[in-house]
């Protein structure tokens, strides 16, 4: 669906982007990760036919976004960052009128508009004026004009920003209902969303792709470690000496609570050292409150991945 | 095609959406009303050998306003839409560039010619009242009208150029009065000076819109000028067109 090939943005005296090279297939939602500037958003303008590359190709659905630039862009519905919007107008009427644009076909476009209202929750809002709406309803709004030509390809620049935790739960069932059908190429900053959502991640940073895989094997790959928690009564034991004695712990902190001390483990990577603490515990007799194990997630991955050279 | 007409829809109705189309059309109709007004109490006072119609589209007053009202109509067509980044979201659905820039420049001219619209009943009453002819002949009604559209062509089309040109309207305003106004005062040029070059003279005449109003309001329909505004619009809409691009991929 998309085919990126040594994909290059320069602006004057600054590389925004840096020979990307990736491939998203037909029913993949793909998570497009990176820092702030890490080139995300260049790279989805360039794929929409909004910015030109300084070189390398991109293609969508088979048509260069520049030479076919035309019938690339009928196959895609984009949600640009900051959901730019006419003030002017009230939700239903733009969004026929963004349905019109995109052509869909006269007799169809009632259905699509009532569709996509239903969708994106805004079917009771739809004589509002835009100007009037909060950030949420903007959002909710570019969304659905983005799904309003039910295109093969959704770009969407960073969609949950400003919505609250319930609309982001709305928009993670709406992008995963999507799937099968249709090719999502989403940015994001919620990770845990990424998680759940995403079929696979593409990490960029500073203009370069970092990695490009299914969550659990990113996580698996780059054995980032997790670390152990424990909150236990020690009695005045010299805890945390003991503690960083264990194999496979790197640093221990310590925090205070009362009769109560927690100390935080943080482990090399692969490492299960609960057995031993465990052990170690009862040998000490500190009477043990709570042991929890974290498993590293995307988001120590995207750190590791996007932090190093920073 | 289909594109071309949502696109021109949407510019027409969003003159209506701010207060700005209606303060513009108070503004016209009073400006235009006070205008033939003035034309028929200058027919009352002398005895010119003139038409109601000619005197009332011959003076400063027709002229003042009618350069003034492009600058209004125009500066918001490009300016707001680069300011409130709703171009990404036009120029990323499958719709050409040139789409943008006719139907800009079509929603400005259609919504100048609205302008005039009220202007038919000033000299049907006037017919009805007095019984008299308002123009010669139903030429000199056809020329009038053709050489305000043929001006308000080339006057929209600057002014969308001037918007094309900037983020802020009231920059495209000014730009686009100056520009206006020279066009217009290239052609008072011969009426200041004594201009005695003869290939000058002709020149300024081949482009000046008060010596082009003063015959097609008499009936006299002119081939040249019509071929003078029809290829400056196409040239005009040509390099709005080129600077859309360059700012579109500049951004």
């Amino acid at each position: 669906m998309i085919k990126v090939q040594n994909l290059t943005k320069r602006y004057a005296g600054f590389t925004a982007i840096n020979n990307l090279n990736f491939e998203v297939e037909r029913g993949e939602i793909v998570g497009f990760l990176g820092p702030n500037g890490a080139g995300k958003s260049t790279t989805m303008k360039i794929l929409t036919g909004y910015l030109p590359a300084t070189s390398g190709t991109a293609k969508i659905a088979g048509f260069d976004v520049f030479e076919q630039s035309l019938q690339a862009r009928q196959h895609i519905g984009y949600l640009p960052e900051n959901t730019p919007l006419y003030q002017d107008m009230r939700i239903g009427e733009y969004l026929r009128y963004r349905a019109q644009l995109k052509g869909v076909a006269g007799g169809k476009i009632k259905e699509r508009v009532g569709d996509v209202l239903e969708m994106c929750d805004l079917s009771n809002v739809e004589r509002k004026l835009i100007g009037s709406l909060s950030k949420g309803y903007r959002q909710r709004v570019g969304l659905a004009d983005a799904l309003v030509s039910d295109p093969d390809l959704l770009i969407l620049d960073e969609p949950t920003i400003g919505l609250d935790p319930n609309q982001i739960r709305q928009v993670r069932e709406l992008v995963k209902n999507l799937a099968n059908k249709r090719t999502v190429l989403i940015s994001t900053h919620i990770l845990p969303e990424v998680e759940i959502m995403c079929s696979r991640v593409i990490v960029i940073h500073k203009g370069k792709i970092r990695a490009s895989d299914t969550a659990e094997n990113l996580l698996r790959a780059h054995r980032v470690a997790g670390a152990l928690k424990i909150e236990a009564n020690v009695h005045g034991d010299d805890a945390r000496l003991r503690l960083s004695q264990v194999t496979g712990v790197k640093d221990v902190t310590e925090e205070a609570d009362g009769d109560y001390t927690t100390f935080q483990l943080k482990l090399e990577a692969n490492a299960e050292p609960s057995d031993e603490v465990l052990r170690l515990a009862s040998e000490r007799r500190w009477s043990v409150r709570e042991l929890v194990r974290r498993r590293a997630t995307l988001e120590d991955v995207f750190v590791e991945l996007t932090h190093a050279d920073s | 095609m289909r594109t071309l007409f949502t696109l021109l829809g949407r510019e027409l109705k969003s003159y209506f959406y701010s207060p700005i189309a209606y303060v513009v059309m108070f503004f016209f109709l009073i400006a235009t009303g006070f205008n033939f007004y003035s034309g028929v109490m200058f027919l009352n006072r002398s005895e010119a050998e003139v038409t109601v119609v000619e005197a009332s589209f011959n003076t400063v007053l027709f002229w003042f306003p009618f350069i003034l009202i492009f600058s209004l109509i125009t500066m918001r067509a490009y300016a707001d839409e680069f300011r409130m980044g709703t171009f990404e979201m036009v120029t990323t659905a499958p719709v050409q560039d040139w789409q943008v820039v006719a139907a800009k420049f079509l929603g400005a001219f259609l919504f100048y010619s609205l302008l005039w619209v009220p202007s038919f009943g000033y000299f049907v009453a006037f017919q009805f009242i007095t019984g008299k002819q308002a123009a010669m002949a139903a030429g000199a009604y056809g020329g009038t009208y053709l050489l305000l559209a043929l001006v308000g062509m080339l006057y929209c089309s600057i002014g969308c150029l001037a918007s094309a040109l900037t983020k802020e309207q009231i920059n495209a305003a000014v730009m686009t009065f100056v520009a206006v106004f020279g066009a217009f005062l290239g052609g008072l040029i011969t009426f200041i000076f004594n201009v005695t070059n003869p290939v000058l003279r002709d020149l300024i005449s081949y482009v000046s819109a008060i010596e082009h109003m003063a015959d097609f309001s008499r009936g006299m329909i002119d081939s040249r000028p019509i071929v003078w505004y029809v290829s400056m619009t196409a040239l005009v809409l040509f390099i709005n067109l080129q600077v859309f691009q360059y700012r579109k991929w500049k951004a």
